[in-house]
């Protein structure tokens, strides 16, 4: 019989003899066991080994064809990508849709969680209109998108048209491809962060509101010193979400522009499929992975090490998804 | 000017705010919507308008052919089957998480929980050459399997966090009652769970219904080919034809939306919970 969760974890010394409490300690690890083996038999082939894989081949000049690799060649495929104007291209591009995630999308998002979060007419609306494109794929908002934006007779430029403004090219200008880019990613996902801000300032009692405008704190003030401070855990894992999302987009810029034009809006992940599925350089695509993990990873650690750690105790108070 | 006025101009605003917001995201929908009931004529030249006549065969055409319902078929299946495993496998772990103490448990929770921040992105080209040394290319499997196990972080770190809230007394008087730990598990913990095993259900749909990268790799026979593939197949097929396109874009939109209509509580709730404590 099963053990709660109650009773310490050491247990008793054995005895030499199979007695009944041995027999239940037995039956308790076989159900630790066959509980946990199915997640673990998966987590374990299809994520750990893939990325172990991954490790390996990229240290191969390869073609990912016929077993495993066998022309080994060290580091020269990272040594390479130092070298690689597109993928330190990457990088800028990355650095850059960040820094407009973080500096235009998400106060954008606070701004609209913090005016929902007053009593409005019409909020719930407003928030089920705001978050819907969320649920709408990549791929789909991509496709929409490739209309709007079209230099002939897309959307965008047919009202530019009106205003007497002459159309851009948007997506097939190289100058104006990462920042359209960016605008079709904050249109899918503002809501995103508008919700998760949202939720973040309903947790904060009222009461502090009310004791700060008793102290007369204007409402600047109150959002200063009470707001602000008390979203901070919330702020943080938005900014966060949106670093990761960044090194890994894929699916938008695929749809949008491949990369395109001369490599203007290409990222990371769309860098390591061109080398990996198209031209089968799949060692050197693999350090593209590689090195896109050790950027995740290293950030990750970091971020929780020195921003996310004070958060830990007050951030994770409401269990399971029943807000 | 009364009180309710004033409080009216304050909220003015607010709402020019929201208005303009709204329709930001309104105004494309609605043009792709629109659009497709147009031909390529009217969409040049009466962009914004209503259609003049209104040309149903965009979308007529569209519902009658396979390549439609095909991948609509493919994404539903593959869905289901992936939010079932996926919930099933990450129940089991989160209750021996949540409920049971033994050396190394929080090593093992750890490393799921740092498969959080994985995306396939990072893995697709060695778990392509995975799935092709195990024949799983062109198999519903080869895209079913992968999404579950990348799904796995998220729904047991959910899923234990709520079985933790189910008090002890209520295992152990099933227990004085004679119950296994399965029969606790499959007759009164699930039951009690079913709040938190509907929203990890509809994040498993929704991610798997918007997956695009691995089935992209992994289906080559368009037969298995999910709606994303489909969309931008359709779209590659007939470039110049734009409200042709348009109208696909937009019955493909109709099921993630309905979805939405119907699921947006378990959707807020898993998202906001999955984000703060993953």
């Amino acid at each position: 019989m099963a053990t709660p969760l109650t009773r310490p974890l050491s247990a008793p010394a054995p005895h030499p003899t199979t007695s009944p409490r041995q027999r239940a300690r037995t039956r308790r690890r076989l159900t630790i066991v066959a509980f946990l083996l199915p997640a673990l038999l998966l987590f374990v082939g299809l994520v750990l080994v893939p990325i172990g894989l991954a490790l390996y081949t990229s240290l191969f000049k390869w073609n990912g064809f016929g077993g495993l690799p066998t022309n080994f060649v060290g580091l020269s495929n990272f040594v390479r990508l130092l070298d690689d104007e597109v993928f330190l291209g990457d990088l800028k591009r990355g650095l850059v849709l960040v820094l407009l995630s973080v500096l235009v999308q998400l106060p954008a998002a606070l701004g609209l969680a913090l005016l929902l979060n007053q009593q409005l007419r019409f909020r719930g609306l407003y928030r089920l209109i705001f978050f819907a494109p969320y649920v709408l794929s990549e791929v789909i908002t991509g496709v929409l998108f490739t209309m709007v934006f079209s230099p002939t007779g897309g959307l965008v430029n047919q009202i530019l048209d009106v205003f007497g403004v002459s159309g851009q090219a948007w997506l097939s200008d190289p100058d104006s491809a990462l920042l359209t880019l960016f605008f079709v990613v904050s249109w899918k996902y503002f809501g995103f962060h508008m919700i998760l801000l949202l939720a973040g300032r309903q947790d904060i009692p009222p009461e502090l509101d009310e004791a700060g405008m008793m102290d007369g704190a204007g409402s600047w003030q109150i959002f200063r010193h009470i707001t602000l401070p008390l979203l901070g855990p919330t702020i943080r894992i938005s900014v966060f979400l949106s670093i990761i999302g960044a090194i890994q987009l894929f699916d938008m810029v695929w749809v949008l522009t491949g990369g395109g034009p001369i490599h203007s809006s290409e990222t990371m992940a769309v860098t390591m499929f061109q080398y990996g599925f198209r031209r089968y350089e799949v060692g050197y695509a693999s350090a593209v992975s590689v090195t896109m993990f050790l950027i995740s990873l290293v950030f990750a650690l970091a971020y929780q090490r020195f921003v996310l750690r004070r958060d830990m105790e007050g951030a994770v108070t409401n269990v399971g998804g029943m807000r | 000017m009364s009180r309710r006025e004033r409080s009216l101009l304050q909220a003015l605003p607010l709402h020019a705010i929201c208005i303009v917001v709204g329709l930001g995201i309104v105004v494309p929908v609605l043009f792709g919507v629109l659009g497709g009931f147009k031909d390529n004529g009217q969409l040049s030249t009466n962009p914004f308008g209503l259609p003049s006549p209104w040309v149903t065969e965009n979308y007529t055409q569209i519902l009658g052919s396979i390549g439609f319902w095909q991948p609509l078929g493919n994404s539903i299946l593959i869905a289901v089957a992936t939010t079932l495993l996926v919930v099933l496998a990450s129940a089991m772990a989160g209750f021996v998480f949540a409920r049971y103490a033994f050396r190394g448990r929080e090593l093992l929770f750890t490393l799921f929980t740092i498969g959080l921040m994985f995306p396939f992105a990072v893995a697709i080209l060695p778990l392509y050459l995975l799935l092709r040394g195990l024949h799983l290319l062109d198999n519903p499997f080869g895209l079913i399997l992968p999404q579950v196990a990348f799904g796995l972080p998220v729904t047991i770190t959910i899923l234990r966090g709520f079985f933790r809230t189910i008090p002890a007394d209520v295992e152990e008087a099933a227990q004085l009652d004679g119950c296994t730990p399965l029969g606790f598990f499959w007759y009164i913990l699930l039951p009690m769970a079913r709040p938190a095993l509907a929203t990890v259900s509809v994040l498993a749909i929704v991610a798997s219904w918007n997956n695009f990268m691995l089935p992209l790799v992994v289906f080559n026979d368009t037969a298995w080919w999910t709606l994303p593939l489909g969309v931008t197949q359709f779209q590659g097929q007939y470039a110049a034809d734009v409200a042709r396109i348009l109208a696909y874009v937009v019955l493909a939109m109709v099921p993630a939306l309905a979805l939405y209509a119907v699921a947006e509580r378990q959707l807020v709730g898993g998202l906001t919970s999955g984000a703060t404590k993953g």
